[in-house]
């Protein structure tokens, strides 16, 4: 089995390569790359991403052919798809970082600042904060409710259908933490930095 | 609910672990890889590498340090001491830091702040400040401590969030070594100005430190090095002390 980490310039990656290495030891090939073949033949696609929302959706669209090739990845052929961060918020309409930009509409919705209740919150949302498991999520096998994640992140996204969300986190307010839709799984934390727990959810991805 | 972080730091000098007593008198203590997984397997929240004599030396063991560390440790990693430029935290980040902390070049081109973290994100950028107190203010210190450049601390932590830092490492020069504890009127005026999270650093000798500089300070997380350095206390029970004393943290 292949399992491309999809490389776009989309910021430090180096965690996410050696968190799934980690877990795959030999039985899973990892691929790190932006080659569309090996993107579209793979068999599960993780999409990682840190900066901006803006930034990110732009690095994608700097390569030529990269979102028509996750759109058939994931949405024509519903092959399992991981975003981390803002991997995830890339799944929505639209975002509001920096300026207003084009999500690849995967999920509809729109990813808005943490409403940080005039300071009362601190951003970004840094550190570990327990999940708050609302559904069965394929990613969550043996994760106990309330396990505690790494977030790094000031953004949220907000789905229109609540039934996508999978596990919030309460800071401010209850912040989408986890998505899974059909073949299209999500995480706003890092599974990457989240120790034990983290490299579980990994596995079960990499096991789906 | 967000936890309170407890960061061990690891002086690292060529490759090796050592802990200053105010910044001199270097003890050697061990494989900076090895107490790194001591840690994380013991709870700590991230791991922080300070390469301590780096503005002055040969740096490239710190890479080597790093990226060993990050295949084994999946905890978040911060690396700091000598970082010059936007091209070094670069190279740290591909070597699998997560965060990558700036203190003199910030001082002397808070640019690369700007620059770094348009480039790389807020999140992985910490602006480390080393203050001292002189008479009614703090002033900032470079260069591992040594050279005053008189610049007020409080205005520069709001300079360096407006530039772009996603975090402040505070460390005050008059506690570090000391065990007497952290300056928490230091970090409480810092944490109030700011927005952003604090990470409070110098002087902690047992663990009321650290929960002094949480429900005193307030900062979001505490760093500390010999008393978990030195075996006087592991991480887990500074944990369970400080989730003793009410302070949320991660079991």
């Amino acid at each position: 089995m292949n399992v491309t980490i999809v490389d776009y310039n989309s910021g430090n990656i180096s965690s996410v390569i050696n968190s799934f290495k980690e877990v795959a030891k030999d039985k899973v090939n990892i691929e790190v790359t932006s080659d569309l073949n090996k993107i579209k033949y793979s068999d599960k696609v993780v999409l990682p991403g840190q900066g901006s929302f803006k930034s990110c959706i732009d690095a994608l669209n700097n390569i030529n052919g990269l979102v028509d090739v996750l759109n058939e990845f994931a949405i024509s052929n519903k092959k399992p798809l991981l975003g981390i961060c803002v991997g995830l918020q890339m799944f929505a309409d639209i975002g509001f970082e920096e300026t207003e930009t084009k999500g690849l509409g995967w999920i509809s919705g729109k990813v808005l600042k943490i409403d940080n209740q005039n300071g009362k919150f601190k951003l970004p949302h840094i550190g570990w904060n327990q999940i708050n498991i609302l559904k069965d999520s394929k990613i969550f096998k043996d994760i106990e409710n309330k396990s505690h994640m790494y977030f790094v992140h000031s953004y949220e996204f907000i789905p229109e259908d609540k039934n996508v969300i999978s596990a919030t986190t309460d800071y401010s307010s209850n912040i989408v933490c986890s998505i899974e839709k059909e073949n299209i799984f999500g995480t706003q934390f890092h599974p990457e930095k989240s120790d034990k727990s983290g490299l579980i959810i990994i596995d079960n991805f990499i096991n789906l | 609910m967000l936890k309170n972080r407890i960061i061990p730091c690891l002086d690292v000098k060529n490759g090796r672990v050592v802990k200053g007593i105010n910044f001199v008198d270097l003890k050697d203590a061990g494989d900076p890889v090895e107490q790194a997984k001591i840690y994380s397997d013991g709870g700590a929240d991230e791991i922080c590498f300070l390469d301590i004599t780096a503005s002055n030396e040969n740096r490239d063991t710190i890479y080597d340090v790093v990226e060993k560390t990050s295949k084994k440790c999946f905890v978040p990693l911060t690396v700091g001491g000598g970082v010059r430029s936007v091209e070094d935290i670069n190279k740290l980040l591909n070597c699998g830091a997560d965060k990558v902390s700036i203190n003199t070049a910030a001082v002397l081109n808070p640019e690369v702040v700007v620059e770094s973290s348009k480039k790389f994100g807020s999140q992985c950028i910490v602006v480390a400040i080393d203050a001292k107190k002189n008479s009614d203010k703090w002033e900032i210190f470079t260069h591992g401590g040594r050279n005053n450049t008189g610049i007020d601390a409080i205005e520069f932590a709001k300079k360096m969030e407006d530039s772009g830092a996603g975090e402040l490492l505070v460390t005050s020069m008059d506690r570090d070594g000391t065990q007497v504890g952290y300056d928490i009127e230091l970090m409480f005026r810092i944490s109030s100005i700011v927005n952003i999270p604090v990470i409070a650093s110098g002087g902690v000798g047992n663990l009321d430190h650290l929960v002094d500089g949480i429900k005193l300070g307030n900062v979001s997380a505490v760093l500390a090095a010999s008393i978990f350095h030195y075996g006087k206390h592991s991480v887990k029970e500074a944990k369970e002390y400080l989730d003793s004393k009410g302070i949320p943290v991660r079991i």
